[in-house]
């Protein structure tokens, strides 16, 4: 990476399933980088739920529109940003309530956004004019593990 | 894209073995909650066998737990085998191993709900 941040995008249809289009390039550009397999996995999940939140939530699920994926590969870490048309989350995420889910107290779904949390380093919504997008970073090594580790 | 959810079930008398095959998501809901509804009323211990799953989404726990209910509600054990490493972290993460037990193999599965 001599020359700067390389990045690599891709233009989704909003139609379920093909988050995994966007999980599997990650996947493959995490390990380029060198991520451990067990990073890998995280990543992968945390992709494909930020991309079934913006084909459901955000894109509500109008096939007219697309999901863009952009995934830049930086030294130390790689930021995955999923945009799409909707207005962005605007709320705080929560650990899911087994107890209440089980209950049906709680909706048996919702567990996404804390799943992105969970897995990834960093994660950010942000909302523009004409759409949003969740910005998703994870590192290469864990934060405070030991050089070499 | 996503490879639909096949469901084979072994019953073996009160046990029930759901075998699943291919990604678990939203559109999974008849071969999980579907499937589970057609066991017979003896069964009073379910085994969940994940491992020809190769894809399980936040949609798709949520299935699991909808079934997880069911039986809570019909004092049936549910155990669950073959799931990766990742896949055990995350049911961990998510509170699901307070309602079913996370088992590395099939025998210990059985073992947990006997």
């Amino acid at each position: 990476m001599k020359n700067g941040p390389i990045t690599t995008e891709l233009r989704l249809p909003t139609q379920l399933g093909f988050e995994k289009v966007a999980m599997s390039t990650a996947a493959s550009v995490a390990e380029l980088m060198g991520f451990s397999p067990d990073r890998i996995e995280d990543l992968k999940t945390a992709v494909a739920e930020s991309c079934i939140n913006a084909i459901e939530h955000g894109n509500k699920l109008n096939e007219e529109l697309s999901v863009v994926v952009t995934l830049t590969m930086g030294v130390e870490a790689l930021e995955v940003c999923v945009r799409d048309h909707g207005p962005g989350v605007h709320r705080e995420v929560h650990a899911p309530d087994i107890d209440r889910k089980m209950l049906g107290e709680e909706d048996a779904r919702g567990m996404g956004l804390f799943l992105i949390q969970a897995l990834v380093d960093e994660v950010e919504y942000v909302s523009e004019q004409a759409g949003s997008y969740a910005r998703l970073v994870i590192r290469l090594r864990a934060e405070g593990a030991a050089e070499g580790a | 894209m996503v490879t639909p959810t096949k469901t084979k079930v072994e019953q073996n008398g009160d046990v029930a073995v759901m075998r699943f095959e291919g990604d678990i998501t939203s559109a999974s809901e008849e071969a999980v909650l579907g499937q589970y509804h057609k066991l017979p009323d003896k069964t009073a211990k379910v085994l969940l066998d994940f491992g020809k799953v190769p894809y399980l989404n936040s949609s798709g726990i949520a299935l699991v737990i909808q079934l997880m209910m069911a039986a809570s509600k019909s004092s049936r054990k549910v155990a669950c085998f073959g799931l990766s490493a990742h896949f055990v972290k995350v049911f961990t993460m998510l509170g699901l191993a307070k309602y079913t037990t996370i088992n590395d193999s099939e025998t210990n599965a059985r073992s947990a709900v006997a």
